[in-house]
Order: C-alpha cells, then sequence, then structure tokens
C-alpha cells in the first residue's frame, strides 16, 4: 500500500483519522489523553494530506482505485484528480490549525465525553475527504451522509441545553432535505444506465431538459448545505450553538464540500452547461450576499454575525461559480478560467480567515463566558494574541488590501470587467450592475467586520468581570496562527497560489492564469496583461511599511517623541463610562435605516415617563415567517389528516388490511377475470 | 533610476502641494464668505505647531491608537504616490490599479475608525460608526465611477486609461458625463466637506471627521492632518486623471514634467475654487440624508456604466 502515490497517502491518512476516531472512545474519560494526544496528532496528520495533496496537484494527472468496502457488486471508487485535491489541500491546512486549536479548546465535561468528541471530529474530517475522492455516486452519499451525521453529533455537543438540540435537528432536518436532492440529480446523471460511477456519468449525452433538472437538483442539494438563500437558516443557528472548532470546521471547510459539489457536476460530470444556469447561480449567489452582509450587520451574537458572514461569502462564491458557468456555456474558455480562479480562490481565503475567527470567539468565549457583543469590549488590553489575530482576519474578511479577501474579489471584478461582450446584450447590461451590487457587499462586508472587532476587542470593558479574561493557551495560540500565516500566504504572494489553482482550472475549463499571472515577475498579479490590470500586494505592504518606518524616524529628528497619558476627553463632563460607548445594537442602527425593509423588526422604545426605561430590538429573519413556518404548519396539517387514520382500534386495522387486499385483488388482472 | 527619479518627484510633490491645495480651499472659502481668511500657508503653519507638541495619549488607548495616525499617513502617501498627477510612468502605479486603490482608501478608513473605537468614549464610536456608514456606500459608489473608466478603456490601470481618455484630441463619452456627476458627489462626502460634514466644526451632532480624531493631539493629530490633506490631493487627482487627463505626460522628459506640474497646480486651483463655492454654496445635510446622497451617486455611476454598454462608448 505504501507504495507512495498521493491516493494512498490520503487513503492513509483518513485510516488514521477514523483510528484515533475508535482510540477515543477506548479513552472516552481519559480527558488528558484525548486533548494532549490525539487532537495534536490528528493535526500532524493534517500536514501529510496536506502535502500528498499539494504533489498531487502539482504532478498533474488523475489517480484511481477502488475500495472492496459495502456489498459484494458495489465498491468504492475513488479517484484523486486535481479538483478534489485542491479541496483536499484547503482542508489539510485548515484541519492542522483547527486541530491544535481543539486540543487547548476542549474543556472536561462540557456535555459530551472527551473521547466521544474525539471520535465525531475526527470521523467529520474523514468524511469530509472522503468526499473529496468519491469517484461513484454510492461512496459518495456514504460519505456526504456521514458528514452530516458527525456534524450534527458535533453541534450538539452540548446536548443538555434544548435550545441546541433545537438547533441540531434543524441542521439535520435541512441536511437530510439537501441530500435527497443531491442524490436525484445522480438519479438523472447516470441516465437509466444503472452505473453510478462518475466515470459513467461523465460519457452519459443527456438532453438539456434532463441535464437542467439535474443542475436544480444539485443546486438545491448543495446549496442546503452551503446556506444559500433560502436555504441559510440553519446556519444562524448551528453555529451559535456549536462549540468553536466545530463552528470553524463546518464554516470553513463544510461548506466548501457543497461548494466542490456543485462544481464536479457542472463542470464535470454534466457534458453541456446551459446559459441560464450561470444567469440563476449568479443572481442567487448576489442575493444571499447582499442578504447575508446586511445580517451580519445587525447582529447581536458575534457567532451568528460571523455565521452570516458565512452566508455572504458563499454568495459570494456562488456569483463567481456563476460567472464562470456563463462564460463556459458560450465558450469563452480564458473568461471563465479567471471567474473560476476567484471562485477558488475565495474558497481558500474564506476557509482560512473565517476558522480562524471563529477559532477567536471560542478564545473570547472561554475567557469571557459571553457570546453577545453588548457584554464584551476591550479585550485587546486583556487577550492581546487573540485581538491581533483576530484583526488579521478581520482585515482579510474585509477584502482590505494586502490581505486575502481581497485578492478573490479583485479576480472576480476583474472578471465582472473583462467581458468583451456577451452574445445576449441583456447578459451585458446585467454585468456592470452585478459588478457595483459586488463592490457595495464589499463595503457593507467591512462594515460588520469593524463591528465586530471594534466591539469585541476595542473600547472599554462593558463588564467588570472583562479585567479577568486571560489569553488563549499555547495550543490555541499555534492553531490560530497557522490560519493566520495561511491568510497572510494568500493575501501576499498570489502568483504562488495561483500555481495550485491553475491545474483545477485547466482541467475544468482549460484555461488558467498561473502563467499570464506571474508573467510579470513573482510579486506581480496581472490576470490577462500589466496594461489591462495589475495589482502587487508585496508593493503595497513594503510601502506602507519603508512610509510608516521613515516617517517615523523623520518625526523624531525634526521633532520629538514626548508624549504624555491622560485621561480622555469626555465632552467637559466627569463621569464618561463603560457604557456610553456605542452598543452593538448601536452599531447596526443605519443599516436597520437604510435597509428596513429586509428585516423583520421589533421594536420597543422607551417613553420619557418611564421610571425603568428599556430599549429593545428585535430583528428577525423575514424567510421564517414566509417560507418556513408555512411549511412546517402544512406538514403538521397533513401528518393529522394522516393521523386520522389511526384509530387505535384493531377491528379498523383489520378492515384496512381487508380493503388492502380486495384493491390488490382487483388490480390484479389475472384474478379479476 | 530615471523612473525612480519621476516616482520620488511625483512623491514629493504630492507632499507638498496636498497642504497647499487645503489652504487653497480654506483661504477661498474664506474669500466667498467675504473674510481675509489666514493665507494659503496656514496648514504648513498648523502641521509645524502640531508636530512641536506634546502628544497627550488616553489611559485607555492600546497600541494600535498609537500606530494607526503612520500607518494612514502612509496609505494616503502610497495612494498619492500611485495615481498619475505628472507622468503616467510610475513604477509604483503596476502596485495597484483603481480597484485596488479603492482598497487601499478603504483600509485606510478602517483602521481610523478602529482606532476611534480603541478609546471607548461616545465621540470616538459614533464618529467611527458614521465613518463607516459613509464608506461603505461611498466607496461602491466610487467603484461605480472607475468602472465606467475601465470600460472605455477596457483596463482598470489609471495609467492605461489616462493615456487612452488623453490621446484622443476630444471626445466626449457620454458615461462619462455620469460618472464625473457621481465623482463629484463621492468627492464631497469622501473628504468630510459640506453637506455630508463639515471640517471646521467641533459639534457633536454633526461632526464625523472631527470626531474620530479627536482624541489624536500632537504629532499623531499632525500625521492626520497631513493624511486628511492627501486624501483630498488624491481624490483631486483621481478626478483629474479620469476627466481631465490633458497635460499629463508619458514619458519622463524634465521641461515636459515640469509643464505637467504647472498644468497640475492650475487644474487644482480651479478645483480648489470650485470646491470652495460648492461648500459656501450648500448646507450641511442632516445625517440621515446622507445615504440618499450617496446612493445618487451610486445610482449615477450604476447609469454611467449602462450607458457606456448602451452606446457602446
Amino acid at each position: 500500500m505504501l507504495n507512495g502515490s498521493p491516493l494512498n497517502w490520503v487513503l492513509w491518512v483518513i485510516a488514521v483519522w477514523i483510528g484515533i476516531g475508535f482510540l477515543g472512545i477506548v479513552a472516552l474519560r481519559r480527558f488528558g489523553v484525548v486533548a494532549k494526544v490525539f487532537f495534536p496528532l490528528g493535526g500532524v496528520v493534517g500536514v501529510a494530506l496536506a502535502w500528498a495533496s499539494a504533489r498531487a496537484l502539482t504532478s498533474g494527472t488523475a489517480e484511481t482505485a477502488t475500495l472492496p468496502i459495502g456489498l459484494p457488486q458495489l465498491q468504492f471508487h475513488l479517484r484523486l484528480d486535481q479538483l478534489s485535491s485542491f479541496f483536499l489541500l484547503i482542508l489539510g491546512i485548515a484541519s492542522v490549525g483547527i486541530s491544535l486549536f481543539s486540543a487547548g479548546y476542549f474543556r472536561n465535561g462540557a456535555g459530551t465525553a472527551p473521547g466521544l468528541l474525539c471520535m465525531e471530529f475526527h470521523f467529520f474530517l474523514a468524511s469530509m475527504a472522503l468526499v473529496l475522492i468519491a469517484d461513484d455516486a454510492y461512496a459518495f452519499m456514504v460519505a456526504w451522509e456521514s458528514m452530516a451525521l458527525s456534524s450534527y453529533f458535533l453541534v450538539t455537543a452540548n446536548h443538555k441545553m434544548p435550545k441546541i438540540r433545537a438547533a441540531g435537528f434543524l441542521y439535520l432536518l435541512i441536511a437530510h432535505v439537501g441530500a435527497i436532492a443531491v442524490l436525484l440529480s445522480f438519479g438523472i446523471l447516470q441516465a437509466n444506465t444503472g452505473d453510478y460511477t462518475f466515470a459513467n456519468m461523465r460519457l452519459q449525452q443527456i438532453s438539456p431538459f434532463w441535464a437542467s433538472v439535474a443542475f436544480l437538483l444539485a443546486l438545491f442539494g448543495f446549496g442546503a448545505k452551503a446556506g444559500i438563500l433560502p436555504l441559510h437558516v440553519w446556519l444562524p443557528e448551528a453555529h451559535p450553538a456549536a462549540p468553536s472548532p466545530v463552528s470553524a470546521l463546518m464554516s470553513g471547510v463544510m461548506i466548501k464540500m457543497a461548494i466542490y459539489g456543485l462544481l464536479r457536476v457542472c463542470f464535470d460530470l454534466l457534458h453541456i452547461q446551459i446559459w441560464w444556469w450561470g444567469v440563476l447561480l449568479l443572481a442567487l449567489g448576489l442575493g444571499t450576499a447582499l442578504f447575508g452582509v446586511i445580517f451580519a450587520a445587525v447582529q447581536t451574537d458575534m457567532k451568528r454575525l460571523l455565521a452570516y458572514s458565512s452566508i455572504e461569502n458563499v454568495g459570494l462564491l456562488f456569483a463567481a461559480m456563476g460567472l464562470a458557468l456563463l462564460f463556459r456555456s458560450y465558450g469563452m474558455n480564458t473568461l471563465a478560467a479567471l471567474a473560476l480562479t476567484a471562485c477558488l480562490y475565495h474558497v481558500g481565503a474564506h476557509a482560512f480567515f473565517k476558522s480562524l475567527l471563529f477559532l477567536t470567539t471560542g478564545s473570547v468565549l472561554h475567557a469571557t463566558g459571553e457570546r453577545n457583543l453588548g457584554k464584551l469590549g476591550g479585550l485587546i488590553r486583556f487577550m492581546p494574541w487573540v485581538a491581533w489575530l483576530a484583526l488579521i482576519g478581520v482585515l482579510a474578511s474585509s477584502g482590505l488590501p494586502p490581505f486575502s479577501g481581497f485578492v478573490s474579489e479583485w479576480l472576480l471584478l476583474q472578471s465582472f470587467l473583462f467581458t468583451p461582450g456577451l452574445p445576449q446584450s441583456f447578459l451585458n447590461m446585467l454585468i456592470p450592475v452585478a459588478a457595483a451590487s459586488i463592490a457595495l457587499i464589499a463595503a457593507l462586508a467591512g462594515y460588520a467586520m469593524v463591528k465586530f472587532f471594534g466591539v469585541v476587542f476595542l473600547g472599554q470593558p462593558r463588564e467588570d468581570k472583562l479585567s479577568q479574561a486571560h489569553d488563549a493557551g499555547f495550543l490555541e495560540k499555534i492553531g490560530m496562527l497557522w490560519l493566520a500565516l495561511s491568510c497572510l500566504v494568500l493575501g501576499l504572494a498570489p502568483n504562488f497560489v495561483l500555481h495550485f489553482i491553475d491545474p483545477v482550472t485547466q482541467t475544468l475549463v482549460g484555461k488558467g492564469l498561473a502563467h499570464s499571472g506571474s508573467a510579470n515577475g513573482w510579486w506581480l498579479l496581472t490576470p490577462t496583461s500589466l496594461e489591462r490590470a495589475s495589482y502587487s500586494p508585496v508593493y503595497f505592504l513594503v510601502g506602507v511599511v519603508i512610509t510608516c518606518a521613515l516617517i517615523f524616524t523623520v518625526v523624531r529628528i525634526f521633532y520629538h517623541g514626548r508624549m504624555r497619558r491622560s485621561v480622555p476627553w469626555s465632552g467637559g463632563h466627569t463621569w464618561q463610562n463603560a457604557r456610553m460607548q456605542d452598543t452593538a445594537e448601536g452599531y447596526g442602527q443605519p443599516i436597520r435605516q437604510i435597509f428596513e425593509s429586509f428585516f423583520d423588526m421589533e421594536r420597543h422604545l422607551p417613553k420619557p415617563e418611564e421610571s425603568e426605561p428599556e430599549y429593545k430590538v428585535v430583528v428577525t429573519d423575514k424567510f421564517w415567517k414566509g417560507i418556513y413556518l408555512p411549511i412546517a404548519r402544512a406538514t403538521e396539517f397533513v401528518s393529522a389528516q394522516v393521523g386520522r387514520l389511526q384509530q387505535g382500534r384493531i377491528s379498523i386495522y383489520l378492515l384496512y388490511s381487508f380493503l388492502t387486499l380486495l384493491i390488490t385483488l382487483l388490480l390484479v388482472p389475472g384474478v379479476s377475470r | 533610476m530615471s523612473q525612480l527619479l519621476s516616482q520620488v518627484f511625483a512623491t514629493l510633490s504630492a507632499l507638498l502641494l496636498a497642504p497647499l491645495l487645503l489652504g487653497w480651499v480654506d483661504q477661498s472659502r474664506a474669500w466667498l464668505a467675504n473674510r481675509s481668511g489666514p493665507g494659503i500657508l496656514q496648514p504648513y503653519r498648523t502641521l509645524h505647531k502640531l508636530f512641536n507638541k506634546e502628544s497627550v495619549m488616553a489611559d485607555t488607548a492600546s497600541p494600535l491608537f498609537r500606530f494607526v495616525p503612520y500607518l494612514i499617513f502612509g496609505c494616503m502617501l502610497l495612494a498619492s504616490a500611485i495615481i498619475p498627477t505628472l507622468s503616467t510612468d510610475l513604477p509604483l502605479a503596476r502596485a495597484a490599479d483603481a480597484i485596488a486603490l479603492v482598497g487601499l482608501f478603504a483600509l485606510a478608513r478602517v483602521f481610523l475608525a478602529l482606532a476611534a473605537m480603541d478609546i471607548g468614549t461616545a465621540f470616538g464610536t459614533l464618529g467611527a460608526r458614521r465613518e463607516m456608514l459613509i464608506g461603505f456606500l461611498a466607496e461602491p459608489a466610487l467603484l461605480t465611477v472607475l468602472f465606467s473608466s475601465s470600460l472605455i478603456a477596457n483596463s482598470t490601470a489609471l495609467k492605461t486609461i489616462v493615456n487612452k481618455v488623453s490621446q484622443n484630441e476630444f471626445t466626449i463619452y457620454p458615461s462619462l458625463v455620469f460618472a464625473a456627476m457621481a465623482f463629484v458627489l463621492v468627492f464631497l462626502a469622501e473628504n468630510a466637506r459640506v453637506p455630508v460634514d463639515n471640517p471646521a466644526t467641533h459639534l457633536e451632532l454633526t461632526m464625523i471627521h472631527e470626531a474620530l480624531i479627536l482624541e489624536y493631539s500632537g504629532r499623531h493629530l499632525a500625521l492626520l492632518e497631513w493624511a486628511a490633506a492627501l486624501k483630498l490631493f488624491a481624490y483631486s487627482t483621481i478626478g483629474i486623471a479620469l476627466f481631465l487627463p490633458w497635460g499629463i505626460t508619458g514619458g519622463m522628459d524634465p521641461q515636459r514634467v515640469i509643464l505637467a506640474l504647472v498644468f497640475l497646480i492650475l487644474k487644482l486651483a480651479l478645483l480648489g475654487v470650485i470646491l470652495a463655492l460648492v461648500e459656501t454654496l450648500s448646507a450641511k445635510l442632516r445625517i440621515f440624508r446622507v445615504p440618499e446622497f450617496l446612493a445618487t451617486a451610486f445610482l449615477l455611476g450604476v447609469i454611467g456604466m449602462l450607458t457606456h454598454i448602451l452606446l457602446g462608448s
């Protein structure tokens, strides 16, 4: 087995993860062993996965294998190609940071036994890796469902709280509705041949109608996992409920599995691409992104804020994918490659910065016991490590140069602007509007992130107990540092990253950016040509750092460096306190006012004569009332009607049996004669 | 080597001209209000005074707060160095196209807002919230303006845009008319001018930019003031590069660069007068009207892009 081929390495990694999971059962209550040995070991294995998949990406060939698992005639077909390798690389790198953080994070007695958590966590990782290398619908669905189940148990780790159980149930429900759609989509793709391998699906030439049905089913199924509108409702419930490393893994990595699935179906398994698929994805993506970022800006719970921000990022990913699909359907492969590169770049960027941000919320939660933004503040003084690392994630997430989020956003805007006339004129009109809304979404993301960082880490502590907050432990710091470094690499060395994305776009659309991207030197990113556009994060960083250093020195040479500490200016009053700062609600107020029609808002304003004035504003999602509650009511109604059949008397049931028999006999042609 | 020289010359002239532009605007405003005014050199005197003063730092300030003025100054200087003011042949200009330039401004804004929230006073957070509000409305509007131009030049590199627009004799691009209107609105909002903000006010109900930098003093304040002047300069030169690029030279022939400098100073003087006139003639908007103001800019920018695609020019 150990002949060193990347696929073997990946299989070994999966085996080790599963093995660690079973060892967790053995050491069910031995917290020390689980935390100090198993989780770091899982992290080290992640390095091996990243290394193997990076090798597979650059080697340029696809590898296949079959595993004799399952039914006699039904084996696991596995395949490691460029698309899988890229996502495995992301999974590997992210899992290292998150596993190391988890080693320091999980505490004894948090609902689920540590050994059990260890098992669920590593099964989750293994099933995600298996999803990526599955090459038939059977293996894919087995891995997909194990992923959903293991993450469900992780979300409900603290299952003693009813609220967490409810959130877990919602997640499981939507995950399964989605899984049915995915399965049906595979059913159409195999085109009645009865052969569910992906290799067979690639060969089928199904009609445009059925291809569209398969696409729509895949969009629904994978969209449910990714959190696309209107299937996004589980994200803001499940993420706050889950322990932070789990949120990091789910938001950073698991929702990328949905992106992978959709890319696999659209660009690999389906032999045609139709233009309106792209338009649909683009519109859905932009709507989701705008919705997500607006809701993120008004949240008062830090993990909910990040969950909505994930919805926004998923929207951007879908928009980029839609654009790639649109170009591909018209045979504009260079542009398709550009849009697809933007999509894949953002997959990496979001995986790392969102994992990092969720991990920092975990540290804050441990140090303070608070998730509510209204009770935090000033933590940069007590938890400098966490705060500065969070700042990197925040800047990357806001799409600011020279950080990672900006590169993907820049590439995406470039692909919007480089449309040399699509064949349909109304599509040409659509593109600028889409580009403008991307700009709006990016700017709003900055607003939401400033709120997140400013309210949690800056200002004065809003509660007294916050001054006792302690910084993160050693392993937690290492885990976050790893992710922060990954963010920085993605931000500063885009051409290096393009070498890993290039093979993927080469296989999917036949074009890549690696050559033209670094044609003018490794430090300068030029997607098409120098005259059209160029961006160099290294110049940015060096320019700003040199100016800062220079001006610092010059001021000290020509003037002085004297400084005095004093109390801040309080407008002439003497009793300024922490409660006078903007609250999270206050910070969201302009958004609530400008985008009022997006929200269902319940507001209670205090009257002047009230002795104990209370200000309350509750913002809820319109989709609950509009879609989910009607569906829930309809389901209840139908089941109540069906319930009437159950009378509980044996004679009635005998009657049913008799009637069934009678009808069956009538229907069988031989008897009725 | 001569490229480097051209870059250094452009950057230094930006650094020195920026306070002068601010002084000129203030002087023009004073004249329009029938006052004699402090003279156009006043910003230099203010900067000199502030650099000499001791810096008073709030007890609660974190390292972030101390580091931000340098960073913002660096960002604004880099922005001015990237924009083609005298010659399009700038080595640094490759580092950023129009989109990255907007990103650079956004970076500075985010840090300024974070620094204002760092102290934890009511003024700071209020300023931060308002600044970010204006920011998230103005940033996409500015991008749509730049998109309109880049659709014409088929490039987002400022150098190519300037070359494309200035090489033609004199063509009126209908899309640029809309873009220019949008740009004026964004320009006023981003530089904290009337009708969005008033640079001369310290009234808590109305101030935005002043609330952000309220806790800064001494050299830190000087750097921020200078950075604000640089931002005004950078925005003016973006406007010039997009809409009035005639006179910006392609090479680095010293004579032509000097000529370009004269052109630039003339254009800036004209812009300064127009800005002062606008500020004198308009009243400050209520903060809640600002979103409408900037949404207008955004829509004008989008209309500009659509016009380009409809008319093909």
